[in-house]
């Protein structure tokens, strides 16, 4: 019996899972269904990342995507809550919209992804296994971040090498800009009313 | 593993062979957990209520209760509501369960003892641990009772009140430390119980009883069960749940317990390493042999899941000592308290390692472990990768 690459067959297992989902969600009416199929496409999706090694970004896609699809869920159960089972027609002119804006995406995808000239070419087969792949990535991330870019060691060319600034300008802007956020959030969904006299259920 | 089985038969038969056993040790494991718990709790709470709990089946301390319990369970008629979403209703539990077992991948049990190693595994644990939200909201809206949404929707607001807390307080050991690494976490607290993270500051010792807080709160146990609520909500999200999915619900929070307090004892408690380092004495290293290496582990292994059961045993003496919390009680909790806490205990832990990098009152021998091991952090060390200058460039030297 031939060998089987189990790489090969996960990531065509998750890939199937991620695609086959993702139309799913498109042809679900319901909107805690379409939330699931949703959470299930983006977690495949992540577990495409680890299969390439890249773990932290694969936990980052769990944490951020998929956490953040829990929110929607919430809110699909909250507002589905009294008819359980209520769908959502698309009219006409949105599924044409839709179809021009996800056709021209995905035209634009399959050009990026056919002029790969390795896909054509000879394959580098990897012999490693997975385990020894795995190198310390995120070290690399975080230092970059607070302004030390250590993938200037590879870099062969030296004029190259003094524009790979590290990220801490960009790192310190999204802070202080998500801080604001937070902060403009607190600040609407603060309760406006005056302090009642009796106790009242209002907390709840 | 994989490897050295390869010599014998196909790499590719190897490899699916050593991810099925790995898979069904860490299965085992968190079943017999499940099983012995589920006496524990039953005998704790008794005593706790000066009663005896369970005394028939299985000799003087029912021991053979666990098992009692699941045959009935399996034996039980497994209901959908009329009104219930079938599909979600029935594959609801699973997620809870399997997002469960998926953090036992990432969690080590003795140096190297670990499934998949990875850079980031505590940020692994983290977000898979909070997937497991997805199975409670889904149980909830599948049922079409409204027992079980309040359920879900208490559910949702407290994985949001704690869930911010949680990571807040797993940052500091994390810093203190200087890699997501469980495995290099567990082997830089090795030596004596000094060298365990809770008494590395002050700020450390305050944390952990923030993360122990929030772990009780991921557990949905009391006094942050709200989600169940028995004496609200009928039983919450599981309300219309009978027989063996009901009793997978089960296994899944049990589950939850034993992975909240192996993260406490692999970040706080040592892991690994004992209160006394017996094996350091004993000299079992692989230096020696390979087997004695191999009995250290061991060694470590029963040494992380004694501290694990005993943390468990604390977190079920909580939930029969402490009445439940209202859901405005638990946010404030999280967030007036737990929050800000965090923040500060990060705030000095970060001034602490500054002021005494080498530790004030005990001397931390294993720290700097792993700097030695990166070679980013050695290529820093010798200068190879400079500061930002002034002007923002960097240079090479």
């Amino acid at each position: 019996m031939e060998m089987i690459n189990w790489h090969t067959c996960f990531f065509l297992l998750f890939a199937l899972i991620s695609c086959g989902f993702a139309i799913a969600i498109v042809a679900s009416s319901n909107v805690v269904r379409m939330a699931f199929y949703l959470i299930i496409t983006l977690g495949s999706v992540a577990g495409l990342f680890f299969l390439a090694g890249a773990d932290f970004i694969g936990a980052v896609q769990l944490m951020v995507y998929v956490g953040g699809t829990l929110v929607l869920l919430v809110f699909g159960v909250m507002l589905t809550a009294r008819s359980p089972f209520v769908s959502m027609r698309t009219g006409g002119s949105q599924w044409i919209l839709a179809t021009i804006v996800g056709g021209s995406l995905l035209v634009i995808l399959l050009q990026a992804a056919f002029s790969v000239e390795n896909w054509s070419g000879e394959r580098i087969v990897q012999t490693t296994s997975a385990q020894q792949q795995i190198s310390p990535t995120s070290t690399k991330i975080g230092l970059s971040l607070i302004g030390l870019r250590v993938d200037q060691l590879e870099q062969q060319d030296e004029t190259l090498r003094a524009g790979m600034s590290g990220y801490l300008l960009v790192f310190e802007i999204i802070s202080v800009h998500l801080l604001v956020v937070l902060v403009g959030a607190a600040y609407l969904a603060r309760a406006k009313r005056r302090p009642l006299k009796e106790p009242s259920n209002s907390k709840l | 593993m994989a490897e050295y089985l390869s010599q014998y038969i196909p790499y590719w038969i190897a490899y699916a062979l050593i991810g099925l056993i790995q898979a069904g040790l860490l299965l085992a494991l968190m079943l017999v957990t499940v099983a012995v718990f589920t006496w524990v709790e039953r005998k704790v709470s008794a005593r706790i209520q000066d009663r005896l709990g369970p005394t028939r089946r299985g000799g003087r301390f029912g021991w053979l209760q666990p098992p009692a319990d699941g045959i009935k369970l399996l034996l039980k008629e497994d209901l959908v509501p009329k009104n219930a979403d079938a599909f979600f209703f029935r594959i609801a539990p699973y997620i809870c369960f399997c997002t469960t077992l998926c953090v036992f991948m990432a969690i080590p049990f003795a140096d190297g003892w670990v499934a998949e190693r990875l850079n980031t595994g505590i940020f692994f644990v983290l977000a898979i641990a909070g997937l497991g939200v997805f199975g409670v909201v889904m149980a909830g809206y599948s049922s079409g009772s409204k027992w079980s949404l309040f359920g879900a929707m208490r559910e949702a607001t407290q994985v949001i009140s704690y869930e911010v807390p949680m990571a807040m307080a797993l940052v500091v050991p994390v810093m203190v430390a200087g890699t997501m690494d469980l495995v290099t976490i567990g082997n830089m607290q090795a030596g004596w119980f000094t060298n365990w993270f809770i008494f590395h500051d002050p700020f450390t010792f305050i944390v952990f009883w923030v993360y122990f807080t929030c772990a009780v709160a991921s557990t949905n146990r009391a006094p942050f069960d709200l989600p169940e609520a028995e004496s609200e909500l009928v039983a919450g999200f599981m309300t219309e749940y009978s027989g063996f999915r009901w009793a997978i619900f089960f296994m899944a929070e049990y589950g939850s317990m034993l992975v909240v307090s192996c993260l406490a004892v692999i970040l706080f408690f040592g892991a690994w390493n004992g209160p006394i380092p017996v094996t350091q004495f004993l000299g079992l290293t692989n230096d020696l042999h390979p087997i004695a290496g191999f009995a250290a582990n061991l060694l470590g292994l029963a040494n992380c899941l004694i501290k694990a059961c005993i943390c468990m045993t604390v977190i079920v003496w909580v939930r029969w000592s402490l009445p439940r919390l209202r859901i405005d009680q638990v946010m404030a909790t999280c967030w007036k308290y737990c929050v800000p806490l965090a923040a500060a205990m990060l705030l000095g832990a970060m001034l602490w390692s500054y002021a005494f990098p080498a530790g004030l009152l005990f001397r931390n021998q294993a720290f700097g472990y792993a700097s030695e091991k990166s070679d980013v952090m050695s290529d820093i060390k010798n200068g190879k990768v400079a500061r930002a200058e002034k002007g923002g460039r960097q240079t090479w030297k």
